[in-house]
């Protein structure tokens, strides 16, 4: 349901506004650490790498400050109906995004043991699934943002691809690893690499869901699963 | 003294009723208003209102000033015709009876669906007259062993009697505002109700006093329907199995109160709960 007017008490859009805000500025610092992460892995940037593990303590405070904010509010201002529902989102959607930071960080720590690897193809693929995760990370929050519960939906969709990317890279490292045992070792970390890129495809999914429902007061029906690698 | 283990005879009240509900097969409700009007004059208060008041089940009448909702809750025991420019018309049932018309005995009415109003307004008298007071004009009990019982009863089930036991020949209006409030809940519950409506029953109360008449509240609804007319948004969530929001004379939007709060269906429910209104 859209919103129709202000509160009558400004303050109280102020601070749901300043939630909002939050969310936004953790939603940067986590896209902008995934794309570092691979910047740093294709240029075999070891410095840029460490930034990207030091920067993720940015994230963790401002999960806790989301999380103080959002009990503040709740506390002070009773919110109800869609307000709640956007309110309980932040709390929840922080702590996704703080995740993300995660595996931003886990993907710059391997980036120093990759340091030699070749060129192999793998590499060529793994900024383009992550420019689309990261893209429906940007997307859905600003969804959140804007309470559009389309956007969300559209994002939510998109997730396929990042899967069908993943799928592609674990067969090509698979068959790397059978022609030749030496690649075991970078391969591994590429497929971790691969793997936590796609958990950010899923993260920003689980976000789309938990916009949905802030939105509209609904939940959004099962997305059909695209093709799992662990059966079969 | 009889009947000490009074408390604890309750019924058990299910905690989570929403929840439960699903289960439960839909019984009839104690009372069903439809298509009520009510015009203060030329002025029309109420402009078609249906509701279903429900045993075991607390109601809630929430909107901003002059929306109808107390106007409502006085169709229910006629007290709008202690109103003289007021005019009341459609169908107001109490288990299938209809209570405007002339075969419906007023007073006997207002026993079986009783008040509690905004004000504590206990007689100047003692605490055990106020509450002796009714079951003395409706005759029922004989003598005064069984109206001692029917005093102690209904101060116990108030959440009275520990404070008052010993006092009980102190004048009602000494009493501290929430316990009057109590005592004029007692008072309501002497006379046996089946339905007890309360306007704005804590609004001149403070925190504590106001949390012990819910609490109260939410013992009492395994005995009787209880219809609630409240300004505090939070109480109507704390104490309500059901919520109506009246605007302008209409209902907007009646239903369960957990989603009324968390998912309201009307665009001017949600403005109002979430304090967007007007």
């Amino acid at each position: 349901m859209a919103t129709t007017s202000g509160h009558t008490i400004k303050a109280f859009d102020e601070d749901l506004d300043r939630l909002r805000a939050l969310i936004s500025q953790m939603g940067g610092l986590a896209e902008h650490a995934i794309r570092e992460s691979m910047r740093c892995l294709i240029q075999r940037d070891v410095d840029g790498a460490q930034k990207i593990v030091e920067n993720d303590k940015k994230l963790d405070a401002l999960e806790l400050e989301t999380e103080r904010r959002a009990i503040q509010l709740i506390a002070l201002r009773a919110p109800m109906a869609d307000d709640l529902r956007d309110v309980v989102a932040a709390m929840k959607i922080s702590s996704v995004v703080e995740r993300i930071g995660d595996y931003a960080k886990n993907i710059a720590k391997r980036v120093p043991l990759l340091e030699n690897a070749g060129n192999i193809e793998p590499l060529s693929l793994l900024p383009e699934m992550a420019r689309i995760a990261t893209e429906m990370v940007h997307d859905v929050l600003t969804a959140f943002v804007e309470r559009d519960a389309e956007a969300a939906v559209r994002v939510r969709e998109r997730d396929r691809a990042v899967d069908d990317f993943y799928n592609s890279i674990f067969r090509t490292l698979l068959t790397f690893m059978m022609e030749n045992p030496n690649n075991i070792g970078q391969s591994t970390h590429l497929l971790f690499i691969a793997k936590n890129i796609e958990r950010v495809g899923d993260h920003a999914t689980n976000i789309a869901e938990m916009v949905y429902y802030a939105a509209t007061g609904q939940h959004l029906a099962d997305r059909p699963r695209g093709e799992d690698m662990l059966k079969g | 003294m009889i009947e000490t283990t009074d408390n604890k005879a309750a019924p058990p009240v299910p905690q989570a009723t929403d929840t439960a509900e699903p289960a439960r097969v839909e019984r009839t409700p104690k009372m069903t208003a439809r298509n009520v009007h009510v015009f203060y004059g030329e002025k029309e208060a109420l402009k078609g209102v249906g509701i279903d008041i429900h045993e075991d089940r607390v109601t809630a009448f929430i909107g901003p000033s002059g929306c109808g909702k107390s106007t409502f809750l006085r169709c229910l025991n006629r007290m709008n015709d202690t109103i003289p420019s007021a005019r009341v018309t459609g169908d107001i049932e109490l288990d299938g009876q209809n209570i405007n018309s002339a075969a419906m005995d007023v007073v006997q009415l207002r026993a079986r669906v009783g008040m509690v109003f905004q004000k504590p307004n206990p007689f100047p008298k003692s605490i055990y007259e106020n509450v002796a007071y009714g079951p003395r004009i409706h005759g029922l009990a004989a003598g005064k062993t069984e109206m001692d019982a029917i005093v102690e009863k209904s101060l116990k089930r108030a959440g009275l009697w520990e404070e008052v036991k010993e006092r009980l020949q102190e004048s009602g209006t000494a009493l501290s505002g929430g316990q009057q409030q109590r005592l004029c809940i007692a008072r309501a519950i002497a006379v046996d109700p089946e339905v007890i409506l309360m306007d704005e029953p804590c609004s001149a109360l403070d925190p504590i006093a106001t949390a012990k008449i819910e609490e109260l509240i939410h013992e009492l609804r395994g005995r009787y329907a209880i219809a609630i007319v409240t300004h505090n948004m939070q109480q109507a969530a704390r104490v309500s199995q059901r919520t109506a929001f009246f605007h302008l004379g209409e209902v907007i939007e009646y239903g369960k109160t957990s989603e009324i709060f968390t998912n309201p269906r009307e665009q001017r429910t949600q403005d109002y709960i979430t304090g967007r209104y007007g």
